[in-house]
């Protein structure tokens, strides 16, 4: 029995062990910019890889233990966790990670949403009432994220304001200049024409100056069929292509397919952090995108 | 002058600020306030027996059966909203395939509680088991395991209360109890005070690596059957439409789940591999009375009896998954008083199974069709082969599915 007692006062411990701020992020991009700016001060566990549709999870028992003890939670919104986070954090017993907690954090919210429609109706598929939810393919979304970020990660943990402001001011200044370079290197990709297999880039189109002519879902997600992607063929034909995008975690069928008839490369973009060896953080994520595009054009 | 500019500046921002708030806050259940969704399912049913004979073995336990030709048995509404900081209400109604409409479940749930604990109250599915608390549009056959439908009547429903904590560690670990008034099956629906009906469940689980993740749980339910009244069983002097038994005693029932999932680097959309199985014994002693409506001989009664599944469903392709399940259930062996033991049936000598094979294909998240075929052998000498047709459409808020 004492064994047991112990044992019970050790889990009650457990949750006061670490000074450092337990982060719980949805995806691994949030996941590298809570590391960008809370250093050594965060215990960051993140909920998804870079090879899963984020929109596509579990409520996995893990997931809700870690949850359980997450000081902070950091994700998209926008609905993009609507089919899974609800479970976790009911599961985790959590006040502080309650959506309008301290705790509860969302990025969408801090940028500029592209494609809000105009109607919310499931007859145009999986629709986002808020907007396209994957913001992190435009690099100038980081900054008024990491801004609010960095205001959070200070309202949870004071004590160390000046370390937080320190790190916002450090990656906002190598940020901005590494989105100049990129914005360089990518000047031969403006108004270049792309087919998407899922529309998951308007952010980086909006960026680059890309023109999407067409997707190859006939509906947010929903899986082509052969016969859509032979009207979409057909379509190419009329509006050619230079180019067919898709996101390391989605099925490569429909994208070659479509490369192969109409002969243009089938593009495998990272889309997040860990999405491909390249892409092993914010900086590699976005360098291999743009190397991966120019490749495309040749 | 200047101080009028600052405050014009001041309001400004403030209404600016206000202004984007709502769009924040029409997230997630928020947006439709209570959140509404409807679930539209239906069934078509070929048997080739008729349903409403029980379980080698199984008189005395439940036979929910299978409707024949079509019906909308699935078909089902539900109203979730946060009613204040601390709590949020849920509730649920299946249409019943014969017209009406029956309060699945109506409960509230603590949110703020904390320290990882969990508090639920008013009508809710039993946390026992695995499959227990899912709804039927989340099954992946169409039809609950022999051991769900024998042993639970489907699916466990409590008035009560839940008590749930989950561990502060990095491992997965949750218990829970239940206390309620046990008016389903196996509890007998009586007034008095107090509880009818007792739960206790542990579950825990983890991910190995990204790929793979699992759940495992042992729980415990017991109640007091009080005159338990069931019609048709079979008995030795082989009376024509079985007799009326009725029973009164404890049950006691111990189970044990697990589930195992895999997906090529953990990306669900693409492919995924599942395995699940659970095992329920359930030990019956008390006394039973033999034909309540002619010879009326009560004597003592105690029977173990056990059922379990196993199945696997794949998900080999996106939109397209099929699945295979083993069914098979045991009537045990039971101790029949001296006064009895010429009428009561001790041991039926079989053990009933069943194989089932599904197909199903999902053009969107929100929708399902489903082909099953199923060999039931659970009645002796009465061997069924089933085929089943499914459509399971989903509506309204955006459902978010337990694992």
């Amino acid at each position: 029995m004492k064994k047991i007692m112990q044992f019970m006062a050790l889990l009650l411990a457990c949750g006061n062990a670490h000074a450092a701020l337990n982060v719980f992020a949805c995806e691994p991009e949030w996941a590298a910019l809570t590391q960008q700016l809370a250093g050594d001060k965060a215990n960051i566990y993140t909920a998804t890889g870079g090879l899963q549709d984020p929109h596509r999870v579990e409520a996995r028992p893990s997931l809700i233990a870690k949850a359980r003890r997450a000081d902070l939670l950091v994700c998209t919104g926008a609905e993009l966790e609507i089919g899974w986070l609800p479970v976790v954090l009911r599961e985790s017993g959590n006040p502080a990670i309650q959506p309008g907690a301290d705790g509860y954090f969302e990025a969408a919210p801090a940028v500029h949403m592209l494609e809000v429609p105009t109607r919310l109706d499931r007859a145009d598929g999986d629709v986002h009432a808020q907007g396209n939810p994957h913001i992190q393919t435009d690099p100038r979304n980081f900054l008024p994220v990491a801004e609010q970020l960095a205001q959070r990660l200070i309202r949870l943990d004071p004590d160390n304001a000046g370390y937080y402001r320190q790190r916002l001011g450090a990656f906002n200044q190598q940020w901005r200049a590494a989105i100049a370079k990129w914005q360089e290197r990518a000047a031969p990709l403006k108004g270049v024409a792309i087919v998407v297999q899922h529309k998951g880039f308007p952010y980086l189109s909006d960026w680059l100056g890309l023109v999407e002519v067409t997707a190859l879902e006939p509906k947010p997600g929903m899986e082509p069929s052969v016969s859509y992607l032979s009207q979409v063929l057909e379509q190419l034909k009329q509006h050619p292509a230079r180019m067919v995008l898709r996101a390391a975690y989605q099925d490569g069928r429909p994208s070659e397919w479509i490369a192969e008839r109409v002969h243009i490369p089938a593009v495998v973009l990272p889309f997040t952090v860990g999405g491909d060896g390249a892409a092993g953080d914010l900086y590699g994520l976005f360098d291999d995108t743009v190397t991966r595009l120019l490749a495309g054009l040749k | 002058m200047s101080n009028n500019i600052k405050r014009a500046a001041l309001v400004l921002l403030a209404a600016s600020s206000v202004g984007a708030a709502p769009a924040n806050a029409a997230d997630g259940e928020a947006a439709f306030n209570p959140a509404f969704s409807l679930i539209l399912g239906g069934t078509y049913g070929n048997l080739q027996r008729d349903p409403a004979v029980p379980a080698t073995g199984f008189a005395t336990d439940q036979n929910p059966g299978h409707e024949q030709g079509f019906n909308i048995g699935e078909s089902e509404m539900g109203i979730f909203a946060n009613v204040d900081p601390e709590y949020r209400g849920v509730a649920t109604f299946a249409l019943a395939p014969a017209g009406g409409i029956s309060v699945e479940n109506a409960f509230v749930q603590s949110t703020a509680l904390g320290n990882g604990v969990n508090l639920k109250f008013g009508r809710f599915f039993s946390g026992l088991g695995y499959l227990n608390e899912q709804h039927a549009h989340a099954w992946d056959f169409v039809d609950q395991p022999l051991a769900y439908a024998v042993l639970w009547n489907n699916q466990l429903g409590e008035d009560g209360v839940q008590l749930k904590w989950l561990a502060p560690t990095d491992m997965f670990l949750e218990v829970g109890g239940e206390t309620g008034k046990g008016r389903n099956f196996p509890g007998t629906d009586t007034a008095k005070n107090g509880s009818g009906a007792n739960v206790l469940f542990v579950h825990i689980g983890d991910d190995i690596g990204i790929e793979q993740s699992w759940r495992a749980g042992a729980s415990w339910h017991q109640t007091q059957r009080i005159a338990a009244t069931s019609t048709g069983v079979p008995d030795l002097p082989n009376t024509s439409g079985g007799v009326s038994d009725s029973f009164t005693g404890s049950s006691q029932t111990a189970g044990l789940d697990f589930v195992w999932k895999y997906a090529p680097n953990g990306n669900i959309r693409e492919r995924y591999w599942k395995v699940q199985g659970e095992y329920f014994q359930r030990r019956e002693s008390g006394n039973l009375t033999y034909d309540t409506a002619g010879k009326n001989i009560t004597d003592t009664y105690a029977v173990t009896k056990t059922g379990w599944y196993l199945q696997t469903v794949w998900q080999y392709m996106p939109r397209w998954r099929t699945g295979l399940r083993y069914d098979r259930l045991d009537p045990g062996s039971a101790e029949v008083g001296a006064l009895n033991a010429a009428y009561v049936i001790a041991n039926y000598g079989y053990t009933p199974t069943r194989t089932t094979w599904m197909l199903d294909y999902s053009p969107s998240e929100f929708s399902r069709f489903r082909l099953q075929l199923a060999q039931d052998d659970s009645r002796q000498g009465l061997q069924d082969n089933q085929v089943f047709i499914q459509y399971i459409m989903s509506m309204g808020a955006h459902g978010a599915h337990s694992y």
